[in-house]
């Protein structure tokens, strides 16, 4: 735990002076998770908090048998291949026709120098088609449509490549210095909690070690009754620190989302999931 | 006579002690502690009776003994970042969670622990 934290400690100075390549970030953080949790095999820290704490994980289980999130998957299924007016599907939008491709998702895209999401390239596809978009929020078709999309994907591991751009580094740098700086009226970063303090109670909550954060999204949440998507989870825990969080996919939560599905690398993806 | 005097003082020193005013400060503070609005405590600390304690800061006991100097503990509840920059608590009093009266309402509180 002593090593792990001066290690993590190491990570933001090297990363403020040094510039340490992506690549050494990720060893990093591996490194820092399975250190911190010695008995938690790799590839099952896509489980979220159900990787470090067994008496939760047990309750999941047996909720995970009878998924709350089967209904979201059908009418996202429906939705996604319902024809637009113009005749065309999403199918015309993606690449092997938008199954199994979860994975891909974010990247950056080197003609637009920005970070494209699953979820914005969903919402780019129905306007290109003459639609309205969706909104991000509250579940409802994007949610469904996003998680029938992740559901194809099941299995696949994420493995983003950032490009050697200056654009796309400055990107995957934006998010990163977002992960780690503190901010709010209790003046937490997302790393105090899912870096530093990951393991610990806060009252009966235990922040979940952020690796395997993006493999499972959106999620369906109990407490919400419903699926949440990656952005609104992150305005969660944003409105939790007391501090005013970013409108879904603006560009601070694409790079955001970036940083974090990077760290993700060498994960399945299993999404939807379903947690508290 | 001046030994009449002191004795008489302290008498009143340890009846304001137990007084049912100080009794309120104190539950007051023990409010505050808990309160997840307010100070919020327990989301880190173990404390007193306290359910559903955090663990991620130290329980908090044996006050008086460790924190002799009440400013001390002040400043680690106002600013807890003057002392460890990259502290995992909060500035209550400095990014105004709660207000200086409430801090010593809590302070009188944790000196009972
Ligand atoms: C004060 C502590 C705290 C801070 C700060 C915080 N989180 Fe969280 N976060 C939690 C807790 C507690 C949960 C619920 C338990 C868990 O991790 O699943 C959670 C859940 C999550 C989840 C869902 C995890 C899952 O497996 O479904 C994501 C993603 C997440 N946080 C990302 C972030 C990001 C990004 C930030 C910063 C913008 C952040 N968090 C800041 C405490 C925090
Ligand atoms: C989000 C977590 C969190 C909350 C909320 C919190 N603390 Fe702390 N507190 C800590 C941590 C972690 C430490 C350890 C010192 C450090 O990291 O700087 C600490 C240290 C302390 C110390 C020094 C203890 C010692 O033994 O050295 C005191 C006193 C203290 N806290 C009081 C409080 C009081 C009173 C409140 C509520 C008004 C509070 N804390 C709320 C996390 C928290």
């Amino acid at each position: 735990m002593r090593i792990a934290s001066k290690l993590l400690f190491l990570l933001i100075i090297i990363n403020i002076t040094a510039y340490a390549s992506p690549e050494e970030d990720l060893e990093l953080f591996r490194d820092h998770f399975q250190n911190r949790f010695p008995g938690t095999e790799f590839s099952d820290f896509n489980n979220g908090v159900y990787s470090i704490d067994p008496a939760s994980r047990e309750q999941w289980e047996s909720i995970e048998d009878f998924p709350p999130y089967e209904i979201n998957i059908e009418q996202g299924e429906e939705l996604f291949n319902m024809p637009f007016k113009n005749g065309n599907t999403y199918a015309n939008c993606f690449e092997n026709a938008g199954i199994g491709i979860r994975q891909n998702y974010p990247f950056f895209d080197e003609n637009r120098n920005e970070v494209v999401t699953l979820e914005l390239a969903i919402n780019e596809c129905r306007k290109k088609n003459g639609e309205k978009p969706y909104s991000y929020y509250k579940g409802g078709p994007m949610a469904d449509i996003s998680a029938y999309m992740a559901y194809t994907s099941r299995g696949k591991k994420f493995n983003l490549q950032i490009p050697n751009n200056d654009k796309a580094l400055e990107a995957y740098e934006y998010g990163k210095k977002l992960y780690f700086t503190k901010v709010g009226q209790l003046n937490f970063s997302c790393a105090d909690c899912h870096v530093y303090q990951t393991g610990t109670k806060l009252r009966a909550d235990i922040p979940s070690p952020g690796i395997g954060h993006a493999t499972h999204f959106p999620a369906y949440r109990s407490v919400a009754g419903r699926l949440v998507t990656l952005h609104e989870r992150f305005a969660g825990c944003l409105n939790r620190v007391r501090a005013k969080p970013f409108k879904a996919q603006q560009e601070e939560y694409r790079n955001l989302e970036y940083f974090i599905t990077y760290m993700s690398n060498g994960l399945e993806i299993n999404g939807p999931g379903s947690r508290k | 006579m001046n030994i009449l005097f002191s004795k008489i003082l302290s008498v009143i020193v340890l009846l304001l002690a137990i007084s049912p005013l100080h009794a309120d400060v104190i539950a007051e503070g023990k409010k505050l502690a808990f309160d997840r609005k307010k100070g919020n405590c327990l989301a880190c600390h173990q404390i007193d009776d306290g359910e559903l304690a955090g663990n991620n800061g130290p329980p908090l006991i044996a006050m008086m003994a460790r924190f002799p100097d009440r400013n001390t503990l002040y400043e680690q509840i106002w600013d807890p970042t003057k002392k460890n920059p990259n502290t995992f608590m909060p500035p209550f009093g400095k990014h105004g969670v709660i207000t200086k009266d409430e801090i010593n309402k809590i302070i009188d509180y944790l000196y009972t622990l």
